[in-house]
């Protein structure tokens, strides 16, 4: 069904919907000031740890990303991207991927769930003993109207499966309309992408069997609304697998999601809240703990030499900051699916005691199975949570084996000290820089995936103000991405501040400066601080990427 | 002193308490706003037996219906198993029924059923009377105890009646072994996913 879709997808009679590949293409020949990819500061030495590091279009071409991905490097590329992807899910075919029994189950269910249809009030007390944070709210009350941005997600039948405010019972009407939108569209040979209206952005993603939607009043583009709207449906991916999304639907087409996802809406509650305040997402890239490079790389090698043959990937992870990641040769990971492992580690404090082994699907790579993911604090009082993607659900021990040799190996090696050090000072402060009127700034290497970023200091104090600060960035980088009119440099100037973007082939860089300098100052400033990155380039990325 | 390792899984329902009753028996620590159990999680703890070592290999599995199949993973090979209810709400103890039901038509034979009935320090809010429960429980031969992991009321109880329950090493070889497999039993039906 979902193929049919892609297909069918493919040649959209309404030319606008499709974001013209001629402007893509534009921006990709352009000249490369200083650096060509692979040579930036950043830029790992022995290729990069993911997928593809310029990734951000393949989500922003909303139009059936999975099915022709535009590449700025060109079509080819992103053919051979496409090719390496399927390779890989060709591999791991045979892995034992999913949870056995489910598809049994659910017949089961349903057959129940004709029986007593009235049968709700267990699963409703359910839910709400598990989800004790999410506020009470009625659609009537002024304070759900107050958000700045709600998620909705629901099946093609118009059921509602999340919301990220209220309750979704109270909201199926709501729901209903917005089905109902989508569909009059449809029946048009047509595709609602958004409404704009009153100051807010009503923005639709349609991934059958599911229909995502997002109002805001942010300053967000549709563009990146759409991309935390597909964050959202890759996170539902990651918990049942595409395969299992599709079979239910097509079993039985108004069947309620929510049962499956039971206390999976903190999962999702806390991936929103993440992307409203971490750049990550926006950057479509890690950001790795600042630690000495000789300190990383015996900590690389620990990782790497406490290998099992059903091992794919070893993350060591520190808050949301990569320590080291190793793969298995000729596997990538995806920012994606990364963030979504970052997600779910930070999401969840049951991860902090014992050992967790659980199914997850790593969407981006393959949509279709799960892998089992060993989980666990290298100590319980200590930010340092290693994370054992294996492919053998059965493998548990093997795995467990692999941290207690991985911890040992760090001991005798004497890195374990340092190692607890550098998650002392996670941020630097950007007066290391030594550039008058620095305020912040984000810089991304492409070729590995990675970005750094100083702590964000005054006048950025409240929340409130950092995320003003993160709004502003989000603002540059829509205009630099925007798909019908991409810019490489723009300064901004502002009130509070002064701001200055310059996008390359090769790197992303977003400063912040004090509102008092000027545009010549600025644009001197910033190869300073190029320069400076140069040379803190190997305590602020992992340049030596270790494999299997 | 000899040493045995026991493998023990809890099942139930989700929020009963399963995590909380670990956690006590564990590290006798308990927390409140406890984050629900993610797949499974895996602890030990080694107690003293009579002239024993007994090491508790425990599976701590999550209660929510997307990792309901998961389950016979865990049971499979276990010693004992721990299904816990919450006294306060009714419909655990029914899913603890099915639950039952399951390890008989698929658990290992001689199983050590054990059923908790957790959060008896909440008892103006109980649903579950401690009669129906114990008399269940007498029916189907299994330990049965009330506990609150909250208030460290007989959770050591728990697995000390655990250990009791469970038949001497002489008698029985095949729990002793290193560690314990995952894998399925080979009679179980493949099912692939497409």
């Amino acid at each position: 069904m979902a193929a049919d879709v892609h297909k069918k997808g493919g040649d959209v009679p309404n030319g606008s919907l499709v974001p013209k590949d001629g402007r893509h293409a534009e921006r990709s020949e352009s000249p490369t000031p200083g650096l060509a990819q692979g040579t930036e500061p950043g830029a790992g030495q022995e290729g990069a740890m993911f997928v593809h590091a310029q990734s951000y279009e393949d989500l922003t071409s909303t139009e059936n990303p999975d099915a022709t991905v535009q590449i700025p490097g060109g079509r080819e590329d992103a053919q051979s991207d496409q090719t390496k992807i399927e390779e890989i899910s060709k591999d791991f075919s045979k892995l034992s991927t999913q949870l056995t029994g489910i598809a049994l189950d659910l017949e089961e269910e349903m057959r129940q769930s004709k029986e007593d249809k009235q049968d709700l009030s267990p699963k409703a007390s359910r839910r709400d003993s598990v989800l004790s944070g999410k506020e009470d709210e009625g659609v009537s009350m002024d304070a759900w109207h107050m958000h700045q941005k709600h998620v909705f997600v629901l099946s093609e039948a118009g059921k509602p499966v999340y919301s990220r405010y209220g309750s979704e019972e109270a909201l199926s009407s709501t729901m209903g309309v917005m089905m109902a939108l989508v569909s009059f569209v449809e029946v048009q040979k047509n595709a609602i992408r958004s409404i704009h209206a009153d100051g807010y952005k009503v923005v639709f993603v349609r991934r059958s069997p599911l229909v995502l939607v997002a109002v805001a009043r942010t300053r967000q583009s549709e563009q990146e609304i759409a991309q935390e709207l597909l964050y959202i449906y890759y996170q539902i991916l990651s918990l049942l697998t595409l395969t299992q999304l599709n079979r239910i639907f097509q079993q039985k087409q108004n069947y309620d999601l929510r049962r499956l996802l039971a206390g999976s809406e903190r999962i999702t509650d806390n991936l929103l809240d993440l992307m409203a305040r971490d750049p990550s997402f926006l950057m479509g890239a890690a950001r790795c703990l600042p630690m000495a490079s000789g300190v990383r790389d015996i900590v690389s090698t620990c990782l790497q030499q406490a290998k099992a043959k059903s091992l794919v990937f070893a993350i060591l992870l520190a808050k949301n900051q990569l320590v080291s990641l190793v793969r298995k040769k000729d596997q990538f990971l995806h920012h994606i699916d990364l963030h979504l492992l970052f997600n779910l580690i930070s999401s969840s404090s049951s991860f902090r005691e014992g050992e967790a082994w659980t199914p997850i699907c790593l969407p981006k790579f393959n949509s279709s199975g799960f892998f089992s993911a060993h989980i666990s604090y290298l100590e319980q009082d200590t930010d340092l949570c290693l994370l054992l993607i294996s492919t053998d659900r059965e493998d548990f021990f093997t795995v467990s084996d692999c941290k207690r040799k991985f911890q040992d190996r760090l001991k005798k090696r004497g890195v374990y000290q340092a190692l607890l050090e550098a998650l002392h000072t996670p941020f630097y402060s950007v007066s290391q820089v030594g550039i008058p009127f620095l305020r912040h700034f984000i810089y991304k290497s492409k070729s590995s995936g990675l970005f750094t970023s100083p702590e964000i200091e005054a006048p950025y104090i409240t929340e409130k103000e950092k995320e003003r600060l993160l709004g502003l960035y989000q603002y540059l980088h829509s205009r630099a991405h925007n798909s019908s009119r991409p810019l490489m440099n723009i300064y901004y100037t502002g009130s509070h501040e002064n701001l200055l973007a310059w996008v390359t082939n090769a790197f992303e860089l977003y400063v912040c400066f004090s509102p008092l300098g000027t545009k010549a100052a600025a644009v001197s400033a910033v190869h300073k601080l190029m320069r400076w990155i140069r040379k803190e380039e190997d305590r602020l990325f992992i340049l030596t990427p270790q494999t299997y | 002193m000899a040493l045995r390792e026991l493998k023990v899984c809890l099942l139930g329902d989700t929020g009963v308490g399963k995590s909380s009753i670990v956690w006590r028996f564990v590290e006798d620590s308990f927390d409140p706003n406890i984050n629900p159990t993610i797949g499974a999680s895996f602890m030990t703890k080694t107690v003293q037996y009579q002239n024993e070592l007994h090491k508790f290999l425990i599976w701590d599995t999550a209660g929510q219906e997307r990792f309901r199949a998961l389950a016979p993973m865990y049971y499979r090979g276990s010693a004992a198993a721990i299904i816990v209810y919450d006294i306060t709400k009714e419909e655990t103890f029914s899913t603890l029924k099915n639950w039952v039901k399951e390890l008989r038509q698929h658990g290992p034979p001689n199983i050590v059923v054990a059923i908790a009935g957790n959060k008896c320090d909440l008892n103006d809010a109980r649903e579950v009377m401690e009669k129906d429960a114990k008399d269940y429980a007498d029916s189907i031969h299994a330990v049965f105890v009330e506990t609150s992991a909250k208030n460290a009321i007989n959770i050591n109880e728990l697995f000390i009646e655990i250990s009791r329950r469970i038949p001497s090493t002489d008698t029985n070889p095949s729990t002793s072994g290193k560690g314990f497999k995952l894998r399925r039993q080979p009679s179980a039906t493949k099912r692939s996913c497409c």
